[in-house]
């Protein structure tokens, strides 16, 4: 059985909650030697420091080794070697491999060649299940529950590949999303479809103000990327508009909690950072937690035996 | 021109009429004993059906007519192709560049089926997929295309999950 993580769209509701209960386990105990003797592969096809470190601290922090690069300009590639070769080659040597790149579709391919597992670490603007499980890991963490939920997204919903994949995951947990966004950046029409047969409720806003926010469970912020726009006069009209500033919290749930996937540039006021509804520093902690559970997953390791586990350091 | 045993029966189509008429120049075709005829095909069409059944490779007799008049489509391609029964797997492949080809199937000159090309659910090596930046178009690889919506027309990659009207397809 190809135990391949590439998406997390089919993935029913059992095994997203099963998921989560194995990266909480690894936030009780994150460091074991569960992979002792093992060797995780990190093939980063374009370079993402924040995704890689996350991956390799996760491997480490289980007792793993890992070999791998970080910059495609060191490859193969670069000689005109196929993915295909590179990931052979690397089968012969590594347990798992965790790879990016940004050519989409690449790591289904590469899970459909392999003999070892592939994690999906991002390929182009399609898919990101690692990302995508670290938020459902922090919506859960701090709303004590997935299901009906009011999740807000602002920001660039266009291009945006973590909120279309934050939306699809979330169908089996009847969420109320309500989304914020520049016209340039609005939900393209084919999510918003998706969001009809799947029965799954959604307002539109153009404003971004404490009384729109009001009723938010989690307020996931996005970055407004200046090279999204063709017309540059309208990003510099927009983007001042979706900046989160402390005074619009005034009205804000006590349980509500701002996640953004990071990198921030200017889509949230520095002076939030210390509110008490700042969560984006401890979601991407929790990254940690869901790579160690996709990790082991994808390895066929099982929450029993995580829960059961002997190498608890 | 036709040699058809059994007048009562369906006979299978000669590629061209009765050609010449008074003028008394006829252009002969002899009509298919085994085979398969392929009718109704869009001139601009053709050579993709061909490429599509790698025709140029058989070795058995193909007859092509090209620019014929067609009272149905104005004008129209036909082949003819002596001795080969095309599996559905085959014939249906044809279904991106000519969805309404007429198929006749011929055993010792009487049509004894007639078919049309369906949508199969999986294109394998066949189309390219419109995303620049898909792994199909950058590794050599077969691609995957799967029926998102029969209706509309719709094949979703396998690979990237991008989304194209069959009839924008090119083929690979």
């Amino acid at each position: 059985m190809n135990r391949s993580l590439v998406t997390i769209a089919n993935h029913s509701r059992e095994k997203i909650e099963y998921l989560l209960q194995m990266a909480q386990e690894f936030e009780r105990h994150p460091n074991r030697l569960l992979l002792q003797g093992r060797v995780v592969a990190t093939l980063f096809f374009e370079p993402s420091t924040r995704t890689r470190l996350s991956f390799e601290t996760a491997a480490n922090r289980l007792g793993a080794r890992v070999i791998g690069f970080a910059d495609p300009k060191v490859t193969s590639g670069t000689k005109g070697e196929t993915l295909k070769d590179t990931i052979m080659m690397v089968s012969n040597y590594a347990d798992i491999i965790v790879m990016r790149h940004h050519l989409e579709g690449a790591a289904l391919y590469a899970s459909e060649i392999a003999p070892v597992p592939i994690i999906n670490a991002g390929d182009g603007a399609n898919q990101h299940p690692s990302q995508t499980m670290l938020d459902l890991y922090t919506i859960y963490q701090t709303q004590g529950t997935l299901d009906n939920l009011n999740i807000y997204l602002v920001g660039d919903l266009k291009y945006g590949r973590t909120v279309h994949s934050l939306l699809t995951a979330m169908r089996h947990f009847n969420p109320t999303f309500h989304f914020i966004a520049p016209d340039e950046l609005a939900m393209p029409e084919n999510y918003k479809q998706y969001c009809r047969e799947q029965g799954i409720r959604f307002v539109e806003h153009q404003d971004f103000d404490s009384d729109v926010i009001a009723g938010a469970d989690i307020l996931y912020m996005t970055r407004v990327q200046r090279e999204r726009f063709t017309d540059l006069m309208e990003y510099e009209r927009v983007k001042d508009r979706y900046l989160l500033k402390l005074d619009m919290l005034s009205k804000a749930r006590p349980n509500m909690r701002i996640l953004h996937p990071l990198p921030r540039v200017n889509e949230i006021e520095y002076a939030i950072d210390d509110d008490p509804h700042a969560y984006y520093f401890q979601q991407a902690r929790n990254g940690l937690f869901a790579r160690e559970a996709l990790i082991c997953d994808a390895l066929g390791i099982t929450l029993e035996q995580v829960q059961e586990d002997k190498t608890i350091l | 021109m036709e040699n058809n045993p059994n007048p009562s029966k369906v006979s299978a189509p000669a590629l061209i009429g009765r050609a010449g008429g008074e003028s008394g120049r006829q252009l002969i075709v002899s009509a298919l004993d085994h085979g398969t005829v392929i009718d109704h095909i869009p001139c601009d069409r053709l050579f993709e059906v061909i490429n599509l059944l790698h025709l140029q490779e058989m070795t058995s007799k193909v007859t092509i007519g090209f620019n014929l008049k067609s009272s149905k489509m104005g004008t129209k391609s036909i082949i003819k192709i002596a001795d080969r029964f095309f599996t559905d797997e085959e014939l249906n492949q044809l279904s991106i560049v000519a969805p309404n080809v007429s198929l006749s199937i011929i055993r010792d000159y009487e049509v004894v089926e007639k078919k049309q090309v369906c949508l199969p659910d999986d294109l394998r090596g066949l189309v390219r997929c419109n995303n620049p930046k898909c792994i199909t178009n950058n590794e050599p690889m077969p691609t995957l295309f799967h029926v998102a919506d029969r209706q509309r027309a719709i094949i979703r990659c396998h690979y990237c999950n991008h989304e194209q009207n069959i009839n924008d397809v090119k083929l690979v």
